[in-house]
């Protein structure tokens, strides 16, 4: 019946229906849950996420701590960095805008190249540099003309600023890009990631550099999914680094420098009691900031390649014979082993004979009967050569270490060599041959086999001069602010019996003796070079240090002026000493590399630093770490 | 094609008409729409320009549409399914010859001012030709498979020539929305098991003949972990948007997600996403709700359709309905592939929206002509 097919069309399809909307029902429901599933149960994890994607942080560099010199001048800071940024979705074209900007600047300052490059390669809303270390002048007139320069933006950065340039380029140092190495090396610091991050690479800049260089702020901002930031969500500042006092006194640096001229040459000027180090010079020197800046291929090649290797710091990283200056340490070994008595006398004919070998004196006619003090101030040869073949060369050493020769001391920024002192271990084990007593000889004058280091002799002879204290040199008094996690805090010299090198008291007067009577006796080596002024008068001794052997033929011959050798092959010239005689507070040393004798050209320079120093008198004025210190109240240390 | 007019057969009058337009389900679709400007209006960053407007004018032509569809005679539209479908499927097979280059497939016939997409009009067709179809033959022809191959082909035509646009989404949906009709005419249950029985090794063959970015897009759906700033990225960032919502969300205009433009397509395909990221759980809930009153409508009004022809054109348009919403928000929730689809009266664009209104118009022309007995085949 049709009704009845009709009506059962109609069942059917209700009960259909009814099925459809149960599985409809059934699927909303799996979406329900699947909302629940995300919304609630890791709504959490997914509203972290979210964070993740929007929130970027952006670390702020710190300021660096400033370098400045013991008074507080500054001789490393931070100086504005005026740059100007293009950013290319501001202007319809770029060509036409740095076109304008040439307006203001010299075209050669604009690598249009590099610009175009960068153009291409980062998005439209990322600020593309332009010109760097623009002057002030140039940067005031591009801001006052910035609206007919569509995209341009000014900028001021910060670059590393050496104000005294070369004066305290071995020092100071420089600071540059963090290599890979220097993120292998490190611990690990997120500053050091960023592309503009600069850190110590030599000098006072990489051996303070976690004090200088302080703590990154964080700044949190909103970006959108192209990089682009929206808008900053909190802001936390860095703590900029803490300020490094050094021990140098910038007018005595610059004085030295300046009295060295165009040698080739190396001077240390320490406190004897502190181990401060008032100057410490080397040049020809460099200036950092070409470093700092970035340094050109032309101007590297140039450095490395003069002779004068104006790039090492010869005060701690030049190893010298040290001549005659080796003379002290050889008198005092003979005389604290007891070989020989304070009234030991040694003929000087001239020269000496060992085996069929002959050992000269300096002087050929010879000195006649010579005794401690005198050999000292007319720097006997002969006189040495005998008394060091009776304490023999182990003994020589173990004296040289004890007043810091051949051992490096530690002081605060790295390079420094630990030049040599041999024994007779050393040479089996080096060169498998045994000792000879002629190299006893010849270690009995300074020569042979003995390197010592600038600062060494100078750390030699203020030990000498402080009464046999050991002294070690420093070259930073203090970090201003609170010491901050991992920064590196200045040395202090030690006090009590370890501080004392068990010398006796005559011993070392009678050297100190013969060391006043090479400035101030008759016949001193150095006398042309004392100190006059009443009261400052110095002691010291000179030094020759020869670079090659003087062949007999030579010496058959008549050896050769000085004047009349190839700059390199003439002796280097050496002078320590210490002032005021009566009552010591400055010590120094001085080489001139293949500058001649000791006498005619280093010592004058010495007399020259130790009157300067003593005019000066740094040790007598506050520092600026005391002067702050007084500032803020507390107490006089 | 029919003979005899029952009953009521006599054309019901204007304002009868009007009388009878049930305007509870016109509340719902404006309340629903009025979800999407919202949501259009965040998109914009709190502007109702470009978007919002532009939809609101789209949304009211659309509701003239809708209304001018629903108040002709269901005898008309009965009349005009044939010919409606074989239209649309001229239209899909001129845009396999004309059709533009759009997204890598060819969907769109250019007609001057115009731009109509053939596929959007077939989604209605099909449903009124295959409710014309099953109302004309009777309980008994439809349980044999004599019977169910005319309407198969009727299926097999429109869908093949989608999929060679190629978009399988849609070619798909096409097949589900015809399944849907099957299904309520009666065709028997292990025909259909018979069917996905054979679909599934089908799909796996199918599957070595997909474009590379549809078997990409099949690939990330099922790992999207494996390719997060590839393909992978849009699903990850959805359901990021999604979960970082919460129960009560981040707050109009506040959502991290769409605002910072992490999450794809926020204005179509994934604006779910943006809405349960700023209204959460509780929004998307409440969407949920009047999705599910509309479609409870069109049961209603299936049920209450004394014709075959009305039960089934309501409850197949419905069943489409459904569909949009499911595969649309299991897409964005990373349920299933992403295959392109709208949310239906809330993602913007013109296209789906007239089609949408269209298939109102005939939902409610269904329950104003409720009561018409057209007799099909006993």
């Amino acid at each position: 019946m049709a009704g009845d097919q009709h009506k059962e069309k109609g069942r059917t399809f209700s009960r259909r229906a009814l099925m459809l909307a149960g599985g409809q029902a059934a699927l909303m429901s799996a979406l329900a849950g699947r909302l629940y599933y995300l919304q609630v149960l890791h709504a959490d994890q997914y509203a972290m996420m979210a964070d993740e994607n929007r929130i970027n942080m952006r670390l702020l560099p710190p300021l660096r701590g400033r370098i400045v010199d013991r008074f507080g001048l500054e001789v490393a800071g931070n100086r504005h960095n005026y740059r100007v940024v293009l950013i290319p979705e501001q202007t319809k074209s770029i060509e036409a805008t740095l076109d304008a900007l040439e307006e203001f600047i010299p075209a050669e300052m604009i690598d249009r190249e590099q610009v175009l490059t960068d153009v291409k390669r980062k998005r439209s809303f990322v600020p593309i540099p332009v010109v760097d270390n623009l002057s002030w002048e140039q940067f005031a007139r591009i801001n006052v003309n910035s609206p007919s320069l569509p995209g341009i933006q000014m900028d001021v950065g910060s670059t590393r600023d050496y104000p005294y340039g070369n004066l305290f380029a071995h020092i100071v140092g420089y600071v540059g890009a963090v290599s890979e190495r220097d993120l292998q090396n490190q611990e690990y610091d997120p500053l050091l990631e960023l592309p503009e991050f600069r850190i110590g690479k030599s000098g006072i800049e990489k051996y303070y550099d976690r004090t200088l260089r302080g703590k990154a702020g964080l700044s949190r901002v909103e970006v959108n999914a192209y990089g682009r930031v929206i808008r900053e969500l909190t802001r936390q500042e860095g703590i900029p680094g803490n300020d490094t006092v050094l021990t140098i006194d910038r007018q005595l640096q610059d004085f030295a420098v300046r009295r060295m001229g165009k040698e080739s040459a190396a001077a240390v000027v320490m406190d004897i009691h502190t181990g401060d180090i008032l100057t410490m010079v080397s040049v020809p020197s460099f200036d950092p900031n070409t470093f700092a800046r970035g340094i050109s291929s032309t101007e590297w090649k140039t450095l490395i390649e003069d002779p004068k290797r104006p790039l090492g710091n010869k005060a701690i990283g030049g190893q010298y014979p040290p001549g005659s200056t080796f003379k002290m340490i050889v008198a005092l070994a003979a005389l604290e082993a007891g070989v020989i008595s304070e009234e030991h006398r040694v003929f000087c004919g001239g020269h000496t004979e060992l085996g069929s070998h002959r050992f000269h004196c300096w002087k050929r006619g010879g000195h006649g009967w010579m005794d401690m003090e005198e050999a000292i101030a007319q720097s006997c040869d002969i006189y040495f050569y005998e008394i060091a073949r009776k304490v023999g060369v182990d003994k020589i050493a173990e004296m040289a270490h004890r007043f810091g020769l051949g051992e490096t001391l530690e002081i605060d920024i790295l390079g420094e060599r630990k030049g040599l002192i041999p024994t007779r271990a050393w040479k089996e084990a080096v060169q498998g041959v045994s000792w000879q007593v002629g190299e006893t000889y010849n270690t009995g004058i300074g020569q042979g086999y003995v390197l010592t280091t600038p600062l060494q002799l100078a750390v030699m002879t203020a030990r000498l001069a402080n009464g046999g204290k050991k002294v070690v040199p420093r070259l930073v008094r203090s970090v201003t602010g609170a010491a901050q996690e991992g920064a590196v805090l200045p040395r202090e010299n030690p006090g009590g019996e370890a501080f004392d090198l068990g010398i006796s008291r005559k011993s070392l007067q009678l050297v100190l003796s013969g060391m006043n009577k090479v400035m101030n006796g008759a016949r001193g080596t150095a006398r042309a070079a004392r100190i006059e002024v009443e009261g400052w008068e110095m002691a010291g001794k000179t030094g020759t240090a020869q670079v090659r052997r003087i062949s007999r033929k030579e010496r058959l011959e008549g050896v050769r002026k000085t004047d009349e050798k190839p700059w390199e092959e003439r002796d280097h010239a050496l002078f320590v000493g210490y002032a005021p005689y009566s009552d010591p507070r400055y010590a120094v040393s001085v080489i001139v590399e293949h500058g001649g004798s000791g006498s005619s050209v280093a010592a004058p320079i010495a007399r020259d630093l130790l009157q300067e120093t003593l005019r000066l008198d740094p040790l007598r004025k506050p520092s600026y770490d005391i002067a702050i210190r007084r500032q803020n109240g507390g107490g006089d240390v | 094609m029919y003979r005899e007019l029952g009953q009521k057969s006599v054309t019901i009058p204007l304002t009868r008409k009007l009388w009878d337009i049930n305007w509870g389900f016109v509340l719902l679709i404006c309340a629903t729409a009025s979800i999407g400007f919202l949501m259009l209006y965040s998109a914009a960053n709190g502007n109702l320009e470009p978007w919002a407007s532009r939809q609101m004018v789209r949304f009211g032509a659309g509701l003239l549409l809708m209304f001018a569809v629903s108040l002709v005679d269901i005898r008309i539209w009965l009349q005009l399914a044939y010919p409606a479908y074989f239209v649309a499927l001229a239209l899909l097979g001129a845009v396999e010859i004309m059709g533009d280059i759009g997204m890598g497939a060819r969907r769109w016939i250019d007609l001057g001012p115009f731009q109509i997409q053939p596929s959007e009009v077939m989604k209605i067709a099909i449903i009124m030709a295959l409710a014309r179809y099953f109302h004309n033959i009777g309980l008994e022809d439809v349980r044999r498979i004599r019977w169910l191959i005319p309407p198969l082909l009727l299926v097999l035509m429109p869908a093949g020539l989608v999929l060679r646009q190629p978009d399988l989404g849609t070619a798909l949906m096409l097949i589900a929305g015809a399944g849907i009709v099957f299904f309520a005419a009666g065709v028997r249950l292990w025909k259909f098991a018979l069917l996905v029985g054979t679909a599934i090794p089908g799909g796996f063959f199918a599957f070595q003949f997909l474009h590379d970015y549809q078997k990409k897009r099949v690939l990330t759906f099922l790992n999207p972990e494996n390719d997060p700033l590839g393909a992978g990225y849009h699903i990850m960032q959805s359901k990021i948007a999604l979960g970082s919502g919460g129960v009560f969300g981040k707050g109009l205009l506040q959502g991290t997600q769409s605002h910072l433009n992490y999450l794809p397509e926020m204005r179509t395909d994934f604006i779910f996403s943006m809405l349960a990221e700023e209204f959460g759980m509780v929004g998307a809930l409440l969407l949920f709700a009047l999705y599910i009153l509309l479609i409870a409508y069109g049961y209603a009004i299936a049920y209450r359709s004394r014709n075959h022809f009305g039960k089934l054109l309501a409850l197949g348009l419905t069943g489409i309905f459904f569909l949009y919403v499911f595969i649309n928000v299991a897409m964005v929730m990373g349920l299933v592939p992403v295959v392109g689809v709208p949310l239906p009266l809330i993602s913007y664009g013109g296209t789906s929206m007239l089609t949408l209104m269209i298939s109102f118009g005939l939902i409610m022309s269904v329950y104003i002509h409720r009561d018409i007995d057209i007799p099909g085949k006993r």
